[in-house]
Formats: structure tokens, C-alpha cells, sequence
């Protein structure tokens, strides 16, 4: 039996072309804007560093790798516990629905505060966006995903609000599962960012 | 038998229940002990300064591709949607990829 062969679309309008309710379309073109909007960051990144006269630094030679890499296990765990709430909440898991979104929306916020540590950090030894071709691409970068994370983390706790108010009960999923596309995109831009800017 | 109860069968990440939305949920902590140790794999790579750069680079990306496919399909649920979704899902895709290309070219 196909998995998508019933669809239930809790009392939303679904597109007849798509098969799918209407917020979650809008939500999938934002992010077809967005997978762009990074690629042009990341097609500038490219340009800036194998067109620069200055040397490259070698990985983790300024940035840290094992505190970022803590953080990146930090996000990862985030888009867990946000599949995690959207699954409670289509079986009408109320307790496990308002566990989830609290915990994705503190594991966001604990991601921002290590990138603050990290940034701190790097400004007190003189790091900062001023400092070259290479400084610059860095904060630009993770700074775009650092806010697109501040952004989730603001949705997330007005999402959590909402769910111990009880506004995801009775099968009213679809605004935890539209939120949930957009948190686990910036986990996935994140996971191509730390390849590129740290590691590479 | 309810279809919200069906067991669903997933080639990838075995079995998977089937919900409301008609979403199959897979073995979300299965998913995410792969991609805990992609993560933990790409620090250690990073650490083979032995290896040619070239071949670093090579495994990065595509461990990279591999995390970023775990969360689209699961944890985004594209494996279990109608395929038109999946295609829109995608379609920034191809210009991505020839952008990025492109600027590489550049530097051959």
C-alpha cells in the first residue's frame, strides 16, 4: 500500500494539482527561493576564495572544528526532536507534541549560543568580518544561517506556546509540519555549510 | 486494518508506519545516529593530512550530499511524498548545480 495513497488534510485546502494542502506548497517554493539564495552565497564563497591573491587558511587553522562540530550535533539533534514533535502531534500525542517543540526550540537556541561563543571567540583574537577575503565570506555565511536559525528559534517558542494552549490537538498538525520543512532546511543548509566553510 | 496503522515498508531505512497525512514515519533515531557518525567520519577525515587534498575534498562532499539526502528524504518526509511534490522539492536543484559549476570552471 502506498504511503501517501489516503491523505488527510485536517480540514485545509489541498492544491489539486500538488495533492498536497496549500501551506505546505507555499512553504516548499520558500524554500525553493532559498536553496538558491544560498547557492549564491556559496557560488560568490567560490569565486572570492580561488580568486584571491591572499592565502587560504587551512582548516582549523582560525576556526574551531571540534566546537563546531558539537554545534553541528547540536542542530542535528534539533531536527530530531522537531520530526519527533510533528509525529506526536499527528497521533494526538499532546504531552509528547509540547515536550518536543520546548526541546527543539531550547536545542536551537543552545546552537546560536555556541555560534555567540564561537564568534566571540574569533573577535577577541582579532577575527572579525574586516579581516580579509577570508573573514568576510565567514561571517557572511554562517551570520545569513545564524539569523535564518534566530528566525526558527522565534518560531519554534511561538510554536511551543501554541502547542501547551493545545492548538495542535485534535489532528491540527499542519502549521508543526510547515514549520518543521523550514526548520530541518536550515539543518540541511548547515550540514553543506560546514563542509565548505570549516572543513574544506 | 486503519490505513493511519499500516505498516509501511521502506526500502531504506526499513520498516515505517504510515499516519494521518499519509506520511510513513521512518526510524527517525536510526537517521540520526547515521548522521551523528557522517559527522563524526567528515572531523576525522579532515585529520588524514596523509590523504591528497583532492581525495579529502572528494570524501567531504560527498558524505556532505549523503547528510543533506538523510534529512530531505526522512526527516522532510520527500521519500514518502507524492512524486509531483518531491520534483518541485527539486527543482532549484539543477540551476544550483550549473551555477556552481560554472563559478568552478572559472578556476580550472
Amino acid at each position: 500500500m502506498e504511503a501517501h495513497a489516503m491523505p488527510y488534510y485536517g480540514g485545509r485546502t489541498p492544491e489539486t494539482g500538488l495533492a498536497v494542502y496549500t501551506q505546505k506548497v507555499g512553504m516548499w517554493v520558500f524554500l525553493c527561493s532559498e536553496v538558491m539564495f544560498f547557492t549564491g552565497l556559496i557560488g560568490s564563497y567560490i569565486i572570492l576564495r580561488f580568486g584571491a591573491s591572499e592565502t587560504w587558511p587551512q582548516p582549523g587553522e582560525i576556526l574551531n572544528i571540534p566546537v563546531t562540530a558539537i554545534n553541528t550535533f547540536i542542530l542535528i539533534c534539533s531536527s530530531v526532536t522537531m520530526v519527533k514533535a510533528f509525529a506526536a502531534s499527528e497521533v494526538g500525542d499532546k504531552r509528547g507534541t509540547r515536550l518536543f517543540t520546548l526541546a527543539t526550540a531550547v536545542i536551537g537556541a543552545a546552537f546560536l549560543g555556541v555560534q555567540i561563543y564561537e564568534y566571540s571567540e574569533l573577535l577577541g583574537h582579532g577575527f572579525g568580518p574586516w579581516s580579509g577575503l577570508y573573514g568576510s565570506t565567514f561571517y557572511t555565511m554562517t551570520g545569513f544561517h545564524g539569523f535564518h536559525v534566530f528566525s526558527g528559534v522565534v518560531c519554534m517558542t511561538w510554536a511551543t506556546v501554541k502547542a501547551f494552549r493545545g492548538g495542535y490537538d485534535n489532528g491540527n498538525y499542519q502549521g508543526l509540519e510547515v514549520l518543521g520543512l523550514y526548520w530541518h532546511f536550515v539543518d540541511l543548509v548547515w550540514i553543506i555549510l560546514f563542509t565548505i566553510v570549516y572543513l574544506i | 486494518m486503519d490505513s493511519t496503522e499500516t505498516l509501511h515498508e521502506s526500502a531504506g531505512a526499513a520498516a515505517a508506519e504510515v499516519h494521518a497525512s499519509g506520511h510513513a514515519h521512518p526510524r527517525y533515531l536510526l537517521v540520526w545516529l547515521w548522521l551523528a557518525l557522517l559527522t563524526a567520519a567528515e572531523v576525522a577525515v579532515v585529520g588524514f593530512t596523509a590523504l591528497p587534498k583532492s581525495w579529502i575534498v572528494i570524501a567531504l562532499l560527498i558524505m556532505a550530499v549523503w547528510k543533506a539526502l538523510l534529512v530531505a528524504l526522512y526527516f522532510m518526509h520527500l521519500r514518502f511524498e507524492p512524486l509531483r511534490v518531491a520534483v518541485m522539492a527539486a527543482s532549484p536543484l539543477p540551476l544550483a548545480v550549473l551555477l556552481v559549476m560554472t563559478v568552478l570552471q572559472e578556476y580550472r
